[in-house]
């Protein structure tokens, strides 16, 4: 064969690529910089910044409802905001009354409690609450924004919120300084945004998976949200604010390799596309 | 009965959601207040129907022996045993409950979609061309973005970062919402359609 | 604090309890992962545990957090009898089960149909319509961001100097033609098919970054359960 029949056959063998092998890189840059444990320092973007200074400038005492609308589906994505969050929050003494709109939330939101509150000296019905799951969406939404016990009767664990001290002289999201949103998607930020934010006047804010990210720069313009996390980065972003590095820190590296094997594939697929139309011609 | 009365239903609960929001009145606030409550409850019982059917139809499957019906009754299995030990033991952490959650559900879910990484990353490679000026814009600016976003693109240019929030915040946030006041007219004007009747195709067919 | 992946264990489990989660959590993420090979019968297993044990916890909570709290105690115990409508529409749901009294499911179905495109509305014409037309009105010409490209000195200043200068005439350019595009009534010819194809390069800048954005979020989900696998279950990294 010539070397130039060889060239072409190299290139079409390239080109149809078997996709286990894209797999094993993929996999390969994915965990290769968390084994030999990189750290990387990130640029913290406008939209953080000004979510972690609307966060930070929150009185001590006040009360802010954290709404935990995820699932594991994003896990890697929002927990870490969760995470974030309730320390940044314990950090500054406000309240959280944390409750969810998807049914997987509740736990992941106790979980982040269960780790973080002993460390602040927090305690359950005093410092922070977890109102658990209600169906209903923007239903919900409304409901609480005008009456929270009678939205929620009872806790996660099933007490009586009337019997929760914290939950004294809280009767509606009139009452709450803030919403911090960790959404996965529909019912979240957009909802919150729609519902609550325009119509009630109570300040939104929050961390969605970077999907949803570039939907939510309207509103951020708009002034409509507060501030905003997008994905493991926007995590990542808030951690280095808050000087307590986790899992989006902590990925950053491995985020960084597999985008620019990501970006080689796309190169090289080009180049194989331009090859072909110049042989074409 | 079989249309009249649920398009009345619709009628009445979508305009006192409506109402609501123009007049805090009693009149209005304390129906849409009810009628939210009752969407609250509804709902809940849609989601235990929707279970329901999975549950029969897989019975179904199990009875007949039909594809995969040993699966099936894992899955029913599971069904079950989850119910099971939720209904009769609660749901507080710490308990079975719990940990069937923590260790069965939370790491398949959050694998079923990390299984995604690996077939965007194979799409790009097949199908991402630079065939026209506007496939260009695209495969650029994701480019740039993806590079952005990361650690490694500020290596490379120390304004990446920034670029990339310009990008988001202008060209992005411009398209954005175009498509949001273009999704919001169409919004408004579906639900009013369904909320005055227009709109019936929910109720399925006539029978 | 233990940020990371958290499929090890329930809170309380004790040391059993979460050495036993962490090898059924690993196994299971294992059995998903094999796929990418191919379709095999340990994944259709995993893929049908999953379905069976997340269609039971949503009941579960279902039970626990909504029909108890919003219906049962307060019908039984508070005597809130109106709550007996929502119960009977409800229970008229399962007649979709019943081809001859299925009809009836619709009053229940209409109840939600109903309530949820009234906030449609709300939600589309209060948070985004008018409230993104309001935002959107923004002067063509910034005089302090002319002046900022005056005095920058070059390089990464004035690029993104000039970048400030262009930020709302482009915002406004982008924005009318990218509605131009979605403006169906009349035939994209002359002006109007200019100004479309203006939107579609909008558009496509947005679609990139959206694409740019989901690979990062996929890639995020990736690194979460391989940072799992790697600390929780083999130890290889802390």
């Amino acid at each position: 064969m010539s070397a130039a029949g060889e060239r072409e056959g190299m290139v079409r063998r390239l080109s149809h690529l078997d996709r286990r092998i894209i797999y094993l890189i993929v996999l390969i840059c994915a965990a290769v910089p968390l084994v030999i444990g990189a750290r990387v320092e990130l640029s913290v973007g406008p939209p953080v910044r000004s979510l972690y200074d609307a966060v930070d400038s929150l009185p001590p005492g006040s009360y802010v409802y954290l709404a935990a609308d995820y699932d594991p589906g994003s896990l890697p994505e929002l927990y870490p905001m969760n995470v974030a969050f309730v320390e940044h929050l314990f950090s500054k003494d406000v309240k959280i009354i944390a409750a969810s709109l998807w049914a997987p939330g509740p736990p992941l939101s106790q979980r982040v409690f269960d780790d973080i509150a002993p460390r602040y000296g927090k305690t359950y019905g005093e410092d922070y609450v977890n109102l658990g799951f209600k169906e209903g969406r923007e239903a919900v939404m409304v409901s609480v924004a005008e009456n929270l016990k009678g939205t929620f009767p009872e806790d996660y664990f099933g007490t009586p919120c009337g019997e929760i001290p914290m939950l004294d002289g809280i009767n509606s999201l009139r009452d709450v300084s803030m919403i911090v949103n960790v959404s996965a998607g529909y019912p979240g930020i957009k909802e919150w945004v729609q519902q609550i934010a325009t119509r009630f006047d109570i300040p939104v804010g929050g961390g969605v998976t970077a999907v949803s990210g570039p939907e939510m720069y309207p509103y951020i313009q708009s002034g409509q949200l507060v501030g905003l996390l997008a994905g493991m980065k926007g995590a990542g972003e808030y951690e280095q604010l808050l000087e307590k590095p986790g899992l989006g820190l902590a990925g950053m590296a491995s985020q960084s390799s597999v985008h620019v094997a990501v970006i080689v594939f796309i190169g090289l697929a080009n180049l194989f596309y331009f090859l072909d139309r110049r042989k074409g011609r | 009965m079989k249309t009249e009365v649920p398009v009345v239903i619709a009628f009445v609960a979508g305009m006192l959601m409506i109402v609501s929001l123009f007049s805090p009145h009693p009149v209005f606030a304390g129906p849409a207040a009810v009628m939210r409550n009752w969407a609250i409850v509804i709902t809940a019982f849609a989601y235990v129907l929707g279970v329901a059917n999975i549950a029969r139809i897989s019975a179904g499957t199990v009875r007949t022996r039909g594809r995969d019906w040993r699966y099936k009754v894992v899955l029913l299995a599971s069904l079950g045993g989850m119910l099971g030990i939720g209904l009769a033991g609660g749901i507080q952490g710490g308990g079975l409950f719990d940990w069937s959650y923590m260790n069965v559900m939370v790491p398949m879910q959050s694998t079923m979609f990390s299984l995604l990484a690996f077939f965007i990353a194979s799409a790009a490679y097949r199908a991402f061309r630079a065939r026209s000026v506007e496939a260009t814009l695209l495969l650029v600016t994701a480019v740039i973005v993806m590079l952005g976003r990361v650690p490694v693109g500020e290596r490379l240019w120390s304004g990446l970062p920034a670029f990339t929030e310009w990008i988001m915040e202008v060209p992005n946030m411009a398209a954005k919402r175009g498509i949001m006041i273009g999704a919001a007219l169409g919004a408004i004007s579906t639900g009013l359609k369904m909320i005055l009747g227009l709109e019936r195709s929910y109720l399925g067919s006539d029978k | 604090m233990r940020p990371l992946t958290i499929a090890a264990g329930a809170a309380s489990g004790g040391l059993d309890g979460h050495v036993l989660g962490t090898w059924v959590a690993a196994a299971l993420t294992l059995a998903i992962f094999s796929f990418l090979y191919k379709d095999n019968p340990v994944y259709k297993l995993a893929e049908h545990i999953f379905i069976g044990v997340s269609a039971g916890y949503v009941v579960c909570l279902e039970y626990w957090n909504v029909f108890v709290p919003n219906l049962w105690n307060p019908l039984v115990s508070g005597g809130e009898f109106i709550l007996v409508v929502p119960f009977a529409l409800g229970l008229l749901l399962f007649t979709r089960f019943s081809p001859r009294a299925a009809w009836l499911s619709r009053w229940a179905i209409a109840a939600m149909v109903g309530s949820y495109a009234g906030f449609a509305v709300i939600g589309a014409l209060q948070g985004d319509l008018i409230a993104q037309v309001r935002a959107a009105m923004i002067p063509v010409y910034s005089a302090d961001a002319a002046a900022s490209l005056g005095a920058a000195a070059g390089g990464n200043d004035y690029v993104f100097a000039l970048l400030a200068v262009l930020q709302n005439p482009l915002t406004i350019i982008g924005l009318v033609t990218t509605l131009f595009y979605f403006f169906f009534s009349r035939e994209h010819r002359g002006g109007l098919g200019m100004a479309s194809r203006v939107g579609i390069w909008f558009l496509m800048i947005s679609f990139g970054a959206s694409f740019g954005y989901t690979v990062m979020s996929r890639v995020s989900l990736l690194i979460g359960r391989l940072h799992f696998l790697l600390s929780d279950w083999l130890g290889v990294i802390r």
